[in-house]
């Protein structure tokens, strides 16, 4: 937009090692003054590394970042911050406890005489919170607001010590969609005082609504920068995904569905997501699609009761049952394997065996010790039959690929002897050849007639096995694809919620 | 102006208020200025240190060697002014660079090794205590006719009750706290660690700076009293004044400052000494009653305002606010 008047912030060829990746591989972005600029891209495409040397977080390893025609090479984030470049996070960094006028004027108070003159603070407070549309008592703790208020404070108070460049760190990630249209509102203001922004969310919509270009990110490389004007979000899905995406048709074996197991009704939990209706049969594999952030992994944990569910109900074979936390559901054979496999999923130290027989033991009970030899047994004949490679039983999980984590994981869960399995990225970080081993067994186990709910990033896979894939975007559930309709092109169609390309594109 | 804020202060106050109003129906006698009088001359030294064990709790922090340095700054004047013959105020001088510099050292402890301040300042306490007994193990007698003089400097008020110079100084300490408190940008920094270590790093707050500060602000308060406690007792004796940190962080908590904390008042932590006065008078006034009871509603005391303030912490984070006057304006 304004593009006649020269950059105010240039970078070029910024470049980020860490042992034994590339983070960033000579980035470019420029920033014009006005403009509101989305920096796009999935998990680990360099976003945050990208703006972490902006801010002088991280140091670079090479590449200029110009400001202003000089050249910048902060080493913190308060000298980027004293040099005109101000970072707000989704994670609000003010205190609580203290004013809103305090925090805007933390460690710069107004002094009368030696001392704080509180009188002239808030007055300054009221006067800037003015600019940015927001009449609050600027007495009153920050803690006595709204996440959104605060994102607004925190915002001002970064424009008042940097001014020239704002970077938005997911802002509206724990944000209702009204409170949105409060920081929409200020960044708006913002572009025509002709700040250049620098927006980062994983939210499409809201980067079509309020920006002017955006910048893709993958693996680390800019990919591309559009205009928002002049493109559609199929192109910008595509290039944060970065697949060819062809129109083929797997020979998938048809769907032979048997009865309902698990169904919900308008199940849901407010800012997590929206109410859904669900049906699981036995021998079906339902796909979960969608850009990072859209619900997948919410609506997996939901299921399994590590999010309580504040509306809606649950049905096991017709009858009502309650989900309120994990172990209601496993006692109801429900699995859940967690995406974040390192956090969430094993406990490194602990030996192979013990990973594999801990949640059946802790279905038993921790007073009822399973047998060594049906440990022994149930462990040995898992490793076998999901072929986990192994030095000995005995050996930390920790020191195992990732793939084989992941299979001893499902062992964990099958050993429990499941009829609902649910998968939260399955294939993430493990290598090829364990992909097609885990995707193999996927369709083993639906043949085997357990009801399978998988949640995955992967486009393909999910073509390859899921007899039905629903689609999620922004919290919410967009479109059902059955059958013939399950192509990555449908998907990604369904993702950016434009009309479905009726046949092969 | 009143704030959410002031709730946990105004609730002090009112049983403050309350307390005093039930002493006066039951012992009219309470209510004279004598009582009140001997209420700020007894308390001088507890209210003194108290107002250093707020900023320290403010911070997040806590100072357990309070007692100890009361007490090694006791046995130090005694056994100085006994040995040698220089002038107490050269003494109080001498001590209060000693304690400051003691907790000066304490607060650099903490912010550089990144020790929790419950350990530094246990070693505090223990290294205090013990520098104590080195100077004596008797209680020594503190003879100086300047003793005799500021001890004999009292304001008679109609009623009989003396206010002496050792209440006043409790007083202008408390007065100069608030100022700090509220109206310094030290005051606010110590806010703001409270508020969260990290995010007031973030927000460019200077962490070793403020950190030594409060611990310098702390050791050097319980030199004043133990300077007023000398005055008060006319004698340094390495026993004295075990426990009194705890005494201190009772007052400041009962004052509505959160153990966790961020927030609160140096003004509470003054209401909160008046109660716990208020309480051991009642009890001396009774005649029956054990001194230990003392303690025990103390604690039932404690008990209650750690409830309170958690209820007031939830009621806070209930009822926020959305800024209702914006949809108005866009």
């Amino acid at each position: 937009m304004a593009s006649a008047i020269g950059p105010v912030l240039e970078c070029k060829g910024i470049s980020k090692f860490f042992p034994g990746a590339i983070a960033l591989d000579a980035v470019d972005l420029t920033l014009y003054p006005g403009e509101v600029h989305a920096l796009l891209g999935e998990n680990g495409a360099g976003k945050s590394t990208l703006i972490k040397c902006l801010t002088g977080a991280y140091r670079r390893d090479a590449g200029t970042i110009v400001l202003e025609n000089r050249e910048i090479s902060p080493n913190s984030t308060q000298e980027s911050q004293k040099l005109g470049i101000g970072t707000v996070y989704q994670e609000v960094n003010l205190l609580p406890n203290l004013s809103v006028a305090e925090n805007l004027f933390l460690g710069r108070q107004p002094m009368k005489r030696g001392l704080i003159s509180q009188r002239k603070m808030h007055a300054m407070a009221s006067d800037l919170l003015a600019e940015f549309g927001l009449v609050i008592n600027p007495a009153e703790p920050l803690s006595s607001y709204s996440v959104a208020v605060q994102q607004v404070i925190a915002i001002a108070r970064a424009v008042e010590l940097s001014g020239k460049v704002l970077i938005l760190d997911e802002p509206t990630a724990s944000l209702d969609r009204d409170e949105v249209e409060l920081v929409f509102s200020v960044i708006e203001k913002l572009k025509a005082r002709g700040l250049a922004i620098v927006f980062i969310t994983h939210f499409l919509d809201q980067v079509f609504e309020i920006s002017d270009r955006a910048t893709i990110l993958r693996n680390g490389r800019v990919i591309g920068t559009r205009r928002l004007a002049e493109t559609t979000q199929t192109e910008i899905i595509t290039l944060m995904l970065g697949r060819q995406l062809e129109a083929r048709v797997q020979d998938r074996a048809p769907a032979e569905t048997g009865d309902i197991l698990v169904e919900l009704r308008n199940y849901g939990r407010r800012g997590v997501i929206e109410p859904f209706d669900l049906t699981v049969r036995k021998g079906e594999v339902v796909g979960l699609a969608g850009l990072l952030g859209s619900g997948r992994t919410e609506t997996a944990n939901l299921i399994f009761g590590a999010i309580q569910a504040d509306q809606g109900e649950a049905l096991l074979e017709g009858g009502k049952i309650s989900l309120k936390n994990p172990r209601e559901a496993v006692a109801h054979r429900f699995a859940l394997c967690p995406e974040d496999r390192k956090n969430d999923g094993i406990v490194g130290d602990l030996s192979v065996r013990e990973n594999i027989i801990l949640a059946l033991q802790a279905r038993q009970g921790w007073f009822r010790p399973l047998p060594k030899a049906k440990v022994n047994e149930l462990a040995e004949a898992y490793v076998k039959a999901l072929d986990i490679r192994l030095a000995s039983l005995d050996m930390p999980i920790r020191l195992l690929s990732g793939g084989n984590q992941q299979k001893v994981l499902l062992a964990r869960w099958l050993a429990t002897n499941p009829a609902f399995l649910i998968l939260d990225e399955p294939t993430r970080g493990i290598d090829v050849g364990a992909h097609a081993e885990i995707i193999a067994l996927i369709e083993r186990l639906r043949e085997d007639g357990l009801a399978l709910l998988v949640a995955s990033s992967e486009m393909e896979e999910l073509v390859a096995y899921s007899t039905r894939v629903i689609v999620l975007r922004d919290r919410r559930q967009m479109r059902e694809l059955k059958g013939e309709e399950i192509t990555t092109a449908n998907i990604v169609s369904a993702i950016a919620d434009e009309p479905m390309a009726g046949a092969v594109r | 102006m009143i704030r959410s804020t002031h709730l946990p202060l105004l609730i002090t106050i009112a049983t403050f208020l309350l307390a005093y109003t039930l002493c006066g129906w039951q012992y009219p006698a309470m209510l004279s200025t004598r009582v009140l009088a001997n209420l700020l001359t007894d308390n001088a030294f507890l209210g003194i240190a108290a107002v250093g064990m707020t900023f320290v709790i403010l911070s997040g922090g806590i100072d357990l060697s309070i007692g100890s340095v009361i007490a090694f700054t006791g046995v130090f004047l005694a056994v100085i002014l006994r040995d040698t013959s220089i002038h107490p105020l050269l003494a109080f001088a001498l001590i209060l660079l000693i304690t400051i510099s003691f907790g000066a050292a304490m607060g650099a402890m903490i912010h550089y090794l990144e020790m929790p301040p419950f350990i530094v300042t246990l070693a505090g306490m223990f290294l205090a205590r013990g520098a104590a007994y080195v100077l004596s193990t008797d209680s020594v007698p503190i003879t100086h006719e300047f003793y005799d003089t500021l001890q004999s400097l009292y304001w008679k008020a109609p009623g009989g009750g003396r206010f002496r110079l050792t209440g006043l100084i409790m007083l202008l300490t408390f007065a100069a706290g608030i100022i700090a408190a509220h109206r310094t940008r030290f005051g606010q920094n110590v806010y703001a660690l409270g508020g969260g270590l990290q995010t007031a790093r973030l927000m460019g707050v200077p962490l070793a700076k403020t950190t030594i500060g409060i611990y310098a602000t702390s050791g050097g308060l319980a030199g004043l009293a133990g300077i007023v406690f000398s005055l008060y007792t006319s004698a340094g004796y390495s026993l004295a004044t075990v426990g009194v940190e705890l005494d201190a962080i009772a007052a400041v908590v009962i004052g509505g400052t959160l153990l966790t904390g961020g927030t609160g008042f140096v003004a509470g932590t003054f209401f909160g000494i008046l109660i716990m006065g208020l309480i051991q008078t009642f009890i001396v006034f009774d005649g029956t009653l054990s001194s230990w009871w003392t303690k025990i509603v103390i604690g039932g005391l404690l008990f209650g305002f750690i409830l309170l303030q958690k209820g007031l912490t939830w009621a806070t984070t209930l009822r926020r606010k959305p800024a209702p006057e914006f949809a108005a304006q866009s």
